[in-house]
């Protein structure tokens, strides 16, 4: 059997996709996070908990109104930014004026409510969601076994990220979100209703991350706690990236997804601790972060 | 970024000098000795000692937030694993407790450093972020080791006997015990943020650059105090193992980190005994709640949002603002 | 005065926080005029630039713009009325090209310049579309940050010590441009330090000292006050 740096390469092609997996889902929820980050000022506690909204919400659509997977993809990311939308208006405006630990203070408090609220109705044991038809089954590529689901979510969360990163490094509308994540003063004073834009980007952030949760439904269990735990590592993932960058937060959450990955196969005791191990090294020799421009 | 905001919720405590002196002043002292005694013949004494473990749990942390300015979302990591070290030591190498809480506190020092060391080469927001994920890895290494016991826990550890002398088995003995750790962290606390070190934390709280420029190395002074607050953290750990006389993965995970967050933030930051206050409510709420399942993370939430929202000087803010209206007003009645 | 204001405060007080900057400023700008705010630092120039713009939130008395209230209006709102501001810190962003920074500012009405327009009263920046914006030099920036308010349709313009840290030649060459601009027909209020320079553009002076006005001077006047202009301004 072929080997790959001493490992038979189904098992090392297998854990590295899995790592890709868990990159892609990494990369988009930092992207949020950063977005959010650099317009509001705000570190998203309940990142976590858009994530988990848009798995439950598909859950929740497809057993009560019989909503398939693909309108979830749409609808899901559709409610939860919606529910941002109110957040940001109706509570963490009130909040800009103030020392920034209180968002972070309002986020985790709404972040305790939310899960509290589904484990009340739901439990805490997953539930099942099945993968769509379309995307059943898998391929042989000769070397490994490629489950057309997994293929799909990389891809999809790949999409979602250059698209995103399209619309704000390219676009009029990009420009102008980058210029009010400098200095949101004189973008309005150049006329921007900088209010709304900060409103609309806080929901596509939610969206981004329910989109991520929809697309983790069929390969996690769907329970009220699965976002809890990863954000932890998103937030590592965006102390190792930077929050300045946009580019910064995708591709480190791909590295850390393959970094982890790897430690499956060669030490797979640390793998749950390497997102952390690599935040403290690169806090140490560039506290910045790898993208990132300035502490 | 401004840690104003926080600043503005200082308390009475806030400004003062030295130890105070005189009846006048050392009566509230005195008071609240005599409450320490007397309070476990009118309450269950292990729930008080509950209580006395988080305060100063709370103390701890608040000495960071209140005085520094730096939120920590990972102290759990040093309140739980104190716990385990102190834990383990009493059970499998049969030290008496004070031996094994010094043992557990130091580690948490030496803990407390490298931590502080890569936290603080973030500002602000970044440095709850880089306490949280520290925690966390504090977290999965207690979930995998083998003297932790994972998902069991250290079970069943003794109480031991006071410097080999005095068995703390009955629940009024670890009371006062407790009640003694609690007396001494306390007044440490105060002492630290009442002598000239206090003071420069405050002014690296209030303008860092200024503090910069006024010749302080202020990620010197931030790394002593992230030192002693997580020392101090190891203490309340290693001392409620005493109570409970057992250590659990529930004192290493991010909601403990967050629970001392809320005890802080509802008694008061910034306040000296805001965090004992808000220790008090917390663990009263628990108490009252644990039958309801998810009910208390529910309303724990609730209290973090309102907090925020509405209430941001917390308890003993808020009492102590209103009794200096009442004093102005009285000193300077209204001309009529 | 004969033509009728344009820009009309009347008692304006400004907050920063604790502090108390404007004790009451009071002036008109007509349509078409160039004035400039002269005095020292700190005297509450760029503070009185920010209120009418709305940027500095915590204010009272009245804004009136084209027989319009403004004091409760925010920034957004004021500049959708006509008036663009260009900061004294430039404000030239720096995640921005030179292009990207150029048409930023959204076109909020007819009768602006076109782009060609601006290219052709700054060529410079044609020339350097692609670099990044904070990569131009002080005086490239500067011409940026008055270029891309050009093209809004605003025809009132607050320009912020425009001159600050330039060399002559740039000095003069943005002296032209404000030539230029009041012959186009647009109305500017100028905070400078420098009088001379301010005497070369503008129709009336206002001298701003501790967030009052203290005097006016007509353009033509400023050589007879010269002593008096250089004991405000502690030159």
């Amino acid at each position: 059997m072929m080997e790959i740096l001493g490992i038979p390469a189904p098992v090392f092609l297998g854990q590295l996709l899995l790592g890709a997996i868990n990159g892609a889902f990494y990369a988009v929820l930092s992207l949020g996070l950063a977005l959010i980050f650099g317009l509001l000022n705000l570190i998203n506690f309940a990142h976590g908990t858009f994530y988990m909204l848009g798995a439950f919400v598909s859950w929740l659509g497809l057993r009560y109104l019989g909503i398939d997977y693909w309108t979830s993809l749409v609808v899901a990311p559709l409610a939860v930014a919606l529910f941002g939308i109110v957040i940001e208006r109706t509570m963490l405006k009130r909040l800009y004026d103030l020392d920034h630990l209180y968002g972070l203070l309002l986020t985790f408090g709404l972040a305790l409510v939310i899960e509290g609220v589904f484990r009340q109705l739901h439990g805490a044991s997953g539930q099942p969601y099945a993968i769509p038809s379309a995307l059943s089954g898998g391929v042989n590529l000769g070397f490994m076994y490629l489950p057309v689901y997994r293929a799909w979510v990389i891809l999809a969360s790949l999409v979602m990220c250059l698209v995103t990163w399209l619309i704000i490094e390219r676009t009029k509308l990009g420009a102008l979100l980058r210029a009010a994540t400098e200095n949101p003063d004189l973008v309005r004073a150049f006329g921007v209703n900088v209010s709304l834009m900060i409103t609309v980007v806080f929901g596509f952030g939610a969206a981004l991350a329910a989109f991520a949760g929809v697309l983790a439904a069929p390969i996690y269990s769907v329970n009220p706690i699965m976002g809890a735990n990863l954000i932890i590592v998103v937030f590592a993932v965006v102390v190792i990236g930077g929050m300045g960058s946009i580019m910064g937060a995708i591709l480190s959450g791909f590295l850390l997804g393959l970094v982890e990955g790897l430690t499956k196969v060669y030490w797979p005791e640390a793998s749950s601790v390497v997102a952390f191990m690599v935040m403290a090294v690169v806090l140490m020799v560039k506290p910045a972060g790898l993208f990132g421009r300035n502490a | 970024m401004s840690t104003n905001e926080m600043s503005k919720t200082l308390g009475p405590d806030g400004g003062g000098g030295a130890l105070v002196v005189g009846w006048k002043a050392n009566r509230w002292w005195i008071a609240g000795l005599i409450v320490l005694a007397v309070a476990p013949f009118l309450v269950y004494p292990i729930f008080l000692a509950k209580i006395l473990c988080f305060a100063l749990f709370a103390i701890a942390f608040n000495l960071l937030l209140g005085y520094v300015g730096l939120l920590s979302f990972g102290h759990a990591a040093f309140f739980g694993m104190a716990a385990y070290i102190s834990g383990h030591v009493m059970k499998e190498w049969g030290v008496t407790p004070e031996v094994a809480i010094l043992i557990a506190t130091a580690s948490m020092a030496v803990l407390g450093v490298v931590f502080g060391m890569i936290a603080i080469r973030r500002q602000g927001i970044y440095f709850a972020m880089v306490t949280l994920a520290l925690s966390q890895m504090v977290y999965f290494l207690a979930l995998q080791s083998e003297f932790t016991h994972g998902e069991d826990g250290i079970q069943g550890i003794p109480r031991g006997a006071f410097l080999g002398l005095v068995s703390l088995e009955s629940s009024l003995s670890i009371y006062y015990f407790v009640a003694g750790v609690f007396v001494l962290g306390f007044l440490f606390v105060y002492r630290v943020i009442h002598s000239p070190f206090g003071q420069v934390l405050k002014s690296v709280r209030e303008n860092e650059a200024r503090a910069t420029s006024l010749g302080y190395d202020t990620d010197r002074y931030k790394l002593l105090a992230f030192t002693l607050s997580a020392t101090l953290a190891g203490l309340a750990g290693a001392t409620k193992v005493l109570v409970f006389q057992l250590a659990s993965l529930t004192d290493v995970t991010w909601q403990m980190s967050g629970e001392v967050v809320l005890m802080t933030l509802l008694g008061g930051v910034g306040t000296i005994l805001g965090p004992v206050v808000g220790a008090g409510i917390v663990v009263s709420m628990h108490n009252l709640l644990a039958e309801i399942g998810s009910v208390t993370t529910i309303v724990q939430g609730l209290i973090f949002i309102l907090c925020v929202l509405v209430f941001r000087r917390g308890v003993v803010g808020e009492v102590s603002a209103w009794l200096r209206r009442r004093r102005s007003t009285k000193k300077h009645p209204r001309a009529g | 005065m004969t033509r009728e204001s344009l820009l009309v405060l009347r008692d304006l007080q400004t907050w920063y926080g604790e502090s108390h900057i404007l004790h009451g400023v009071s002036l008109d700008v007509a349509e078409g005029e160039v004035v400039t705010l002269l005095g020292r630092n700190g005297a509450g120039k760029t503070t009185t630039l920010k209120s009418i713009m709305g940027l500095a939130r915590h204010r009272r008395g009245s804004v009136a713009f084209g027989g319009q209230e403004t004091v409760h209006l925010s920034p957004n709102r004021i500049a959708r009325m006509g008036i663009a501001f260009c900061p004294e810190e430039r404000g030239i962003f720096s995640s921005l090209n030179v292009r990207e920074n150029l048409t930023l500012p959204p076109v909020i009405r007819d009768g602006g310049m076109s782009l060609d327009e601006v290219y052709d009263l700054f060529p410079i920046l044609l020339e350097r579309g692609g670099s990044v914006g904070t990569k131009l030099s002080g005086g490239e920036q500067q011409m940026l940050a008055i270029a891309r308010i050009l093209r809004t349709g605003a025809k009132f313009l607050l320009l912020d010590e425009p001159t600050e840290g330039l060399a002559p030649v740039i000095v003069e060459q943005i002296g032209r441009i404000i030539n230029v601009l009041k012959e186009r027909g647009y109305t500017i209020l100028l905070v400078e330090q420098n009088f001379r320079f301010a005497s070369t553009v503008a129709d009336r002076h206002y001298v701003v000292e501790h967030g009052r006005i203290v005097d006016e001077v007509s353009g033509n006047a400023v050589s007879s006050n010269r002593e008096k202009l250089e004991a405000y301004l502690g030159v």
